[in-house]
């Protein structure tokens, strides 16, 4: 069945089996490690206090077991947003003595094969995303049907509990979108664009009409073509030259907010710039006051959460989020703010 | 059919016997050669499109905004000169896009890692980029599969190995700024810089876009490589025939589309400084589409660098005079097609009402 995967699902899987403890765990996981350490800890406890008996047959069991988790993504290769959601899964993933398998596929059809080869695989988990809901519907049905608790992360919170899914990780784009528009406002913004580096992403849009709503002025999308820096760059100079009176711009990921703050500079405007996501640059410009904030929606702690969430339901019958999405964002970045987390974002983890 | 016009190397069999003396002998007036250049018809395009959007768009008169198209249609038009040449040729390069990211990963990668001045990535890059192209194009020859093939497969192989080096490397899919580096601040003003021209910002890449068609055009018009270029494109068979040497052209063809992709990474490169591995796909069939709105014919054998330079103009018009115009983006890419198929018809109608005059 190995046959189903993508070439690069295999090299992935191939590539994956060490798992990666080495690297440390991010500040925005504090909470999720916590509870992980916490768990570790009256483990290490119960091994202490060596009465024997139930308690010495306790401390052998949870954590030592091997499990194996597969997350699949509608991800498209090289997009930093998604290698940060595998790096916090893989420290999840070492810490609990889990085997982790990655795969992604931008087109909702593979993105199901993808998920059946998991299930063909026998593993102990499945963590999905839900960008296409429908695609999806079917292969996640047969995962529960054979017993493989199914996690989604990103997006899909309102269909995820439907679809049998035993948690939810991800940030409400509609909230986050809220969370920009108030941002925007407070740096004093009244007319703003909200700049759209993918068409027809609902999640984008949905981040759009979330900042439309609590912005105080006047929002309005604009579409580039994301995978073409210098087209970024001249739609929002043409842009800003053809409406003056932009003092605002939103970008919907960090590399796009540096090429926003150049075509501010070549349209010779006024507009200034905020984002969502976060990347080490951005911390930077953060810092200096090129670009006033970033909407984080905490992509490690998506990943982490999921491993994380399997492991417990797992180990310990933990259920977590009660049926409701657990929410990993908005976490807002200001020049206040942007020292503190300098460290993780230079190691590309936050 | 239209080669008579370009590629007078090739103009061995014409049946027409249309009737008098030999009809290749005839001297034309010279509204009668402008007519049958093959970027006439894309010149006509571009004064419709940029009528059209001086109508709709207030702000797209300014020469701020003209700065702005042109820097739109260099970065289209750079690549389109290599792909243009390409395409007479007779063949496709689908890499092309990747090959952008590739080689400005290149540089970024070499000088950050191995902490060197940038200018050494620069030319490295340069070297391995002039590789690929080098590949593409034994690969082809030696073969003999389809360019179409061959180049989808260094493609795949250029996007994957984009990804899978850069992680490998920095441990992330971005490459690290260089923006800091020795050598930056000069690489940065031969390939990313603006000049001001009388209170217009332009951007150094319309620079490079212009000498690029120039030196293009020398070598399609004024040369004998230019002549093989239209013989290994137009008829293949026959140019070998009478001793052209078709694969050691196309071979220099694929790798001029390597160094326009070498420029072009050089100025997404400098003008970033850091460089997302994934970006670059897609891009290749703009850069063809600009190739085809100046008039390049997709069989190979006809068309000019002068008319993909149009092309990529139109391009860039359309792709910001939607902007100007502040249209619903929603609706972006509807606008896109229909003033590109707009584009290419007035190019059609021209090309076939000339024809029809001969």
């Amino acid at each position: 069945m190995r046959r189903r995967t993508s070439k690069r699902t295999a090299e992935d899987m191939t590539s994956t089996a060490p798992p990666t403890a080495a690297r440390p765990a991010g500040g925005g996981i504090r909470a999720r490690g916590m509870l992980a350490l916490a768990a570790a800890g009256a483990l290490a406890l119960g091994a202490c206090s060596g009465s024997g008996g139930k308690k010495a047959e306790e401390s052998a069991g949870p954590g030592s077991e091997r499990m194996t988790v597969a997350m699949v993504t509608h991800s498209g290769p090289g997009d930093t947003f998604w290698d940060i959601v595998q790096k916090g899964a893989r420290a999840a993933a070492g810490k609990g003595n889990v085997e982790f398998l990655y795969s992604a596929d931008p087109d909702g059809g593979k993105q199901a094969q993808l998920v059946q080869a998991a299930i063909d695989k026998k593993v102990d988990g499945i963590i999905v995303t839900f960008a296409k809901p429908d695609a999806l519907k079917d292969v996640v049905a047969r995962a529960t049907a054979a017993k493989i608790p199914v996690v989604s992360i990103n997006s899909g919170a309102d269909v995820s509990a439907g679809f049998g899914a035993i948690a939810h990780f991800g940030q409400d784009e509609t909230i986050a979108g809220e969370a920009a528009g108030r941002e925007l406002s407070r740096i004093g913004a009244r007319r703003a664009l909200c700049v759209i580096h993918e068409q027809g992403n609902v999640g984008l849009e949905d981040r759009c009409a979330g900042a439309k709503k609590t912005f105080g002025g006047r929002l309005e999308n604009l579409f580039v073509q994301g995978t073409n820096m210098p087209q970024v760059k001249s739609s929002i100079t043409a842009k800003l030259q053809a409406d003056k009176d932009v003092d605002g711009i939103l970008t919907l990921g960090a590399p796009f907010a540096a090429t926003a703050v150049d075509s501010v500079k070549e349209a010779g405007g006024k507009a200034k710039v905020g984002t969502f996501d976060m990347n080490k640059d951005l911390v930077a410009s953060l810092k200096a006051g090129t670009i006033e904030f970033a909407v984080d929606q905490q992509p490690y702690l998506q990943g982490y959460g999921a491993v994380d969430a399997l492991w417990l339901m797992k180990h310990n019958g933990n259920a977590v989020g009660g049926g409701r999405p657990v929410l990993t964002g908005p976490a807002i970045v200001t020049r206040d703010t942007a020292a503190a987390i300098e460290k993780f974002a230079a190691q590309g983890t936050r | 059919m239209s080669q008579a016009v370009a590629g007078p190397a090739l103009e061995a069999g014409d049946p027409g016997g249309s009737g008098g003396p030999d009809e290749r002998l005839a001297r034309r007036s010279p509204l009668r050669r402008l007519l049958g250049r093959p970027e006439l018809g894309a010149l006509l395009g571009a004064i419709a499109v940029f009528a059209f959007f001086s109508v709709v768009a207030d702000a797209f008169l300014r020469a701020s905004s003209f700065s702005t198209v042109l820097y739109a249609g260099s970065t289209f038009g750079i690549m389109a000169v290599g792909v243009s040449l390409l395409m007479i040729g007779g063949e496709f390069d689908l890499s092309a896009g990747v090959m952008v990211t590739t080689s400005a990963l290149i540089a970024s990668l070499l000088s950050y890692q191995l902490t060197l001045n940038v200018w050494a990535g620069v030319l490295i890059s340069l070297a391995l980029t002039l590789a690929l192209g080098l590949l593409n194009g034994v690969l082809y020859v030696r073969t003999g599969l389809p360019s179409f093939i061959i180049t989808l497969a260094t493609f795949f192989m250029l996007a994957g190995a984009n990804l899978g080096v850069t992680k490998a490397v920095t441990g992330n899919v971005a490459t690290d700024s260089i923006r800091d580096m020795d050598g930056f601040a000069s690489a940065r003003a031969v390939f990313a810089s603006d000049v001001d021209i009388a209170g217009v910002n332009v951007n150094v890449t319309v620079f490079w876009w212009l000498l690029l068609v120039a030196v293009a055009t020398w070598i399609l018009l004024r040369t004998r490589t230019g002549n093989w270029i239209f013989a290994a494109g137009g008829a293949p068979a026959s140019a070998r025939a009478v001793g052209v040497p078709v694969a050691r052209t196309k071979i220099g063809l694929f790798m001029g589309v390597a160094f326009c992709a070498w420029l072009s990474g050089m100025h997404l490169l400098f003008a970033f400084a850091t460089v997302q591995s994934g970006e670059g796909v897609g891009n290749e069939f703009f850069y063809i589409i600009c190739a085809v709105i100046g008039g390049c014919l997709l069989t190979g054998g006809y068309g000019s660098a002068v008319g993909a330079a149009i092309g990529a103009f139109i391009f860039g018009m359309t792709n910001k005079g939607i902007v100007y115009a502040e249209w619903n983006p929603d609706w972006f890419k509807f606008f896109l097609g229909a003033m590109l198929l707009i584009a290419t018809v007035v190019n059609l109608v021209v090309r076939r009402r000339v024809e029809r005059s001969r």
